[in-house]
C-alpha cells in the first residue's frame, strides 16, 4: 500500500490551474524527485500534498497507517523569517510541535532527539546561535534538522540544495540518501539538479508541458530527462 | 519642596495609586508577551487596525453611557479580531485594505458618535483620554481593576502555556501547518490574545500609543538578543519596568501617564541600540 495516493489532480491559485491530471504514488522507502522548469507548479504540488492548500481537484490520499503529523518539510527558503530572533535549538525543536498535542513542554527523549538531529547535520558548534545570522547553507542544515525532528517516516525536501556551495551540496546529498538507505525514510525532493536527481532517485516526476512519472529507468529511458537538460549528456 | 521619596511615600498611601501601579505592571507585562509575533508577522498590522476598532468600541460605550465599558470593548474588538484574520488570510493585500478600511473607519465614526451623543462638558477631554489615556489609569474603578488583573493573568497563562506553539506558528506557519500543528485554532488564538491586551493595554495608554507600548520592548529587546525565549524574557521586564517608571513620573510631574510610559520605552529603545551595536550583537 502506497504512503501518498495522488489521483487525477489538478492544482493552481484562485482557481486558475497550473497542472491538471496529476497521477503517482510514492511508496515507501521510495526516493521521488521532482523535476521541472521553474514556475511549473513543483512548490504548488508541494503545497497542496502537504494540505496547506486546497488542490482543485482530484483526490490525495494518504496511507500505510501514515498521518499528517508523521511528515517533515523542508520549505523553499522564505523571506517573512529574516528579523526573527530565534535560536538553532529553538528552531530545531520546533519540528516536534506537530507531535505535541497541547503538551505544553518537550519532553526529554525529544530534547535527545534534538541534540542527535543537529549532531547529524553538523551544528553542534552552533545550538546556541541566532538563526537569521547562520550562513544560507547552515541555514538549510537547521531546517533540515528540523524537519527530522517532525518525522522519521516521510521527508519533502523543496530544493534542499539552493544556495549551497558544492561542497555542501554533495555533503547535503549523502545526508539525503543516508537518511533514505540507512534509516528508511521515504523521501520527496524537488530538485533542478537533475544530474543528482538521476544519480540518487528511485522514482521521478517530471512535471511542465510534458508530464511524466515513473521509475528512474524508465525516465532515462523516455528522452524525457535529454529534452529537459537540453543536451542529453547524462550517463 | 518635598524630596522624591517623601513624595513617593505620601502618593503611597491612596489606593489609586497602588491599583494604578499594579495593573500597569500587569497590563504592561501582557502587552509585551506578544510584542516579538506583532512585530515579524502579517499580526502586526491588525495590532494597529485593532486599536482603533477599541476606540470606535469606547465611543459607542460612551454613546449608552455605560459606567463599565470594558466588556462591551472586549466583545467588539475580539470580533473584529477574528474577522479581521479571516480576512487577512486569504490574500496579504485585501486584508489590508480591509485593516485601514475598519481602523479609519472606526475612529471616524467613534469621533461622530461621540460627538452627535456625548453629554459630557469637555467633548475633546474626552476624546484625547480615550486616545492618549491621559488619566484613565489613575481612574479605574474597583470592578475594572478586577477585571484587568483577570484578563492580565489569563493572558499570560495562555502565553506560557501555548508558547512554543505560538514560536512554531509565529516562526515558519507552513511547516508548522504541514506537520500537523493547527495553525487555524493558534492564529485565532493568537489574535484573541492581542484584542484582550490592546483592550487592557487602552486603560493604560489609550488607543492611539497601544503599538507603541506593544512593540517598543520586543524591538528593544530584540537589539541585543537574539533567541525567542531570551527576548521575550527580556521585553516583557523591559516593559514592567518602563511603566513602572512612566507611571511614577507621571504622578510626581504631573505629566499625562501613557505617553510617559511611550517616552520611557523610547529611551530605552535608543540604551539598547547603543548597547546592541556595542556587544556586536553576538548574544543568544
Ligand atoms: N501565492 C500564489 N498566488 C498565485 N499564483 C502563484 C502563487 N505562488 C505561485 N504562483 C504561480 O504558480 C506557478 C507555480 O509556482 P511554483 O512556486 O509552484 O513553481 P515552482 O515549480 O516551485 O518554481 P521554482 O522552480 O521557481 O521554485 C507560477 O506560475 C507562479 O506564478
Ligand atoms: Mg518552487
Amino acid at each position: 500500500m502506497a504512503l501518498i495516493t495522488c489521483q487525477d489532480l489538478s492544482l493552481g491559485y484562485d482557481g486558475r490551474e497550473i497542472i491538471r491530471g496529476l497521477s503517482f504514488e510514492v511508496s515507501r522507502g521510495d526516493y521521488l524527485c521532482i523535476v521541472g522548469e521553474n514556475g511549473s507548479g513543483k512548490s504548488t504540488l508541494m503545497r497542496t500534498v502537504l494540505g496547506l492548500q486546497p488542490p482543485l481537484g482530484g483526490l490525495i490520499r494518504l496511507g500505510d497507517g501514515l498521518s499528517m503529523r508523521e511528515i517533515g518539510y523542508l520549505p523553499q527558503q522564505t523571506p517573512i523569517q529574516r528579523d526573527f530572533p530565534a535560536s538553532v535549538w529553538e528552531v530545531v525543536l520546533s519540528g516536534f510541535e506537530g507531535s505535541c498535542g497541547l503538551r505544553p513542554f518537550y519532553s526529554r527523549a525529544e530534547k535527545q532527539r534534538a541534540t542527535s538531529n543537529i549532531r547529524s547535520m553538523g551544528l553542534e558548534d552552533l545550538t546556541r546561535r541566532c538563526y537569521r545570522e547562520l550562513s544560507g547553507g547552515q541555514q538549510q542544515r537547521v531546517l533540515l534538522a528540523r524537519a527530522l525532528c517532525a518525522t522519521d517516516k516521510l521527508l519533502f525536501l523543496d530544493e534542499p540544495v539552493s544556495g549551497l556551495d558544492p561542497r555542501v551540496t554533495t555533503e547535503m546529498y549523502r545526508l539525503i540518501e543516508q537518511l533514505n538507505r540507512e534509516n528508511g525514510i521515504t523521501v520527496i525532493m524537488i530538485s533542478h539538479d537533475i544530474a543528482a536527481a538521476l544519480r540518487y532517485a528511485s522514482h521521478i516526476l517530471h512535471i511542465g508541458d510534458t508530464v511524466f512519472f515513473g521509475t528512474r529507468d524508465a525516465y532515462l529511458g523516455s528522452g524525457i530527462s535529454s529534452l529537459f537538460t537540453g543536451g542529453g549528456d547524462e550517463q | 519642596m518635598t524630596a522624591v521619596p517623601d513624595k513617593l511615600a505620601l502618593y503611597w498611601q491612596y489606593p489609586f495609586v497602588r491599583y494604578a501601579l499594579a495593573v500597569g505592571v500587569l497590563i504592561s507585562l501582557c502587552s509585551s508577551l506578544l510584542g516579538v509575533t506583532l512585530v515579524l508577522k502579517r499580526f502586526s498590522f491588525i495590532g494597529d487596525g485593532l486599536s482603533h476598532v477599541a476606540f470606535g468600541a469606547m465611543a459607542i460605550a460612551a454613546v449608552f453611557n455605560l459606567t463599565n465599558d470594558m466588556p462591551l470593548v472586549l466583545l467588539i474588538t475580539t470580533v473584529s479580531a477574528v474577522l479581521l484574520l479571516r480576512t487577512g488570510q486569504n490574500a496579504r493585500i485585501k486584508g489590508d485594505a480591509a485593516v485601514a478600511m475598519i481602523s479609519v473607519g472606526s475612529l471616524a465614526v467613534g469621533y461622530l458618535l461621540m460627538n452627535l451623543f456625548s453629554t459630557s462638558g469637555n467633548l475633546s477631554g474626552d476624546v484625547c483620554s480615550t486616545l492618549f489615556g491621559s488619566t484613565s489609569i489613575l481612574t479605574l474603578t474597583k470592578t475594572e481593576v478586577r477585571l484587568c488583573v483577570l484578563l492580565s493573568v489569563i493572558v499570560v497563562l495562555a502565553f506560557i502555556f501555548f508558547y512554543h506553539k505560538i514560536f512554531a506558528v509565529t516562526f515558519d506557519e507552513s511547516f508548522a501547518a504541514a506537520t500537523g500543528v493547527r495553525t487555524g485554532i493558534y492564529n485565532l488564538l493568537i489574535a484573541v490574545i492581542i484584542a484582550v491586551i490592546i483592550v487592557l493595554a487602552m486603560n493604560l495608554v489609550g488607543s492611539l500609543l497601544i503599538s507603541a507600548l506593544v512593540i517598543f520592548p520586543a524591538l528593544s529587546a530584540m537589539r541585543v538578543f537574539k533567541s525567542f525565549r531570551s527576548v521575550t524574557v527580556c521585553s516583557a521586564l523591559l516593559s514592567i519596568l518602563c511603566s513602572l517608571l512612566g507611571i511614577l513620573i507621571s504622578i510626581l510631574a504631573g505629566t499625562p501617564v501613557g505617553s510617559t510610559i511611550v517616552a520611557v520605552d523610547i529611551v530605552l529603545f535608543l540604551l539598547f541600540s547603543i548597547l546592541g551595536k556595542m556587544l556586536g550583537g553576538v548574544r543568544t
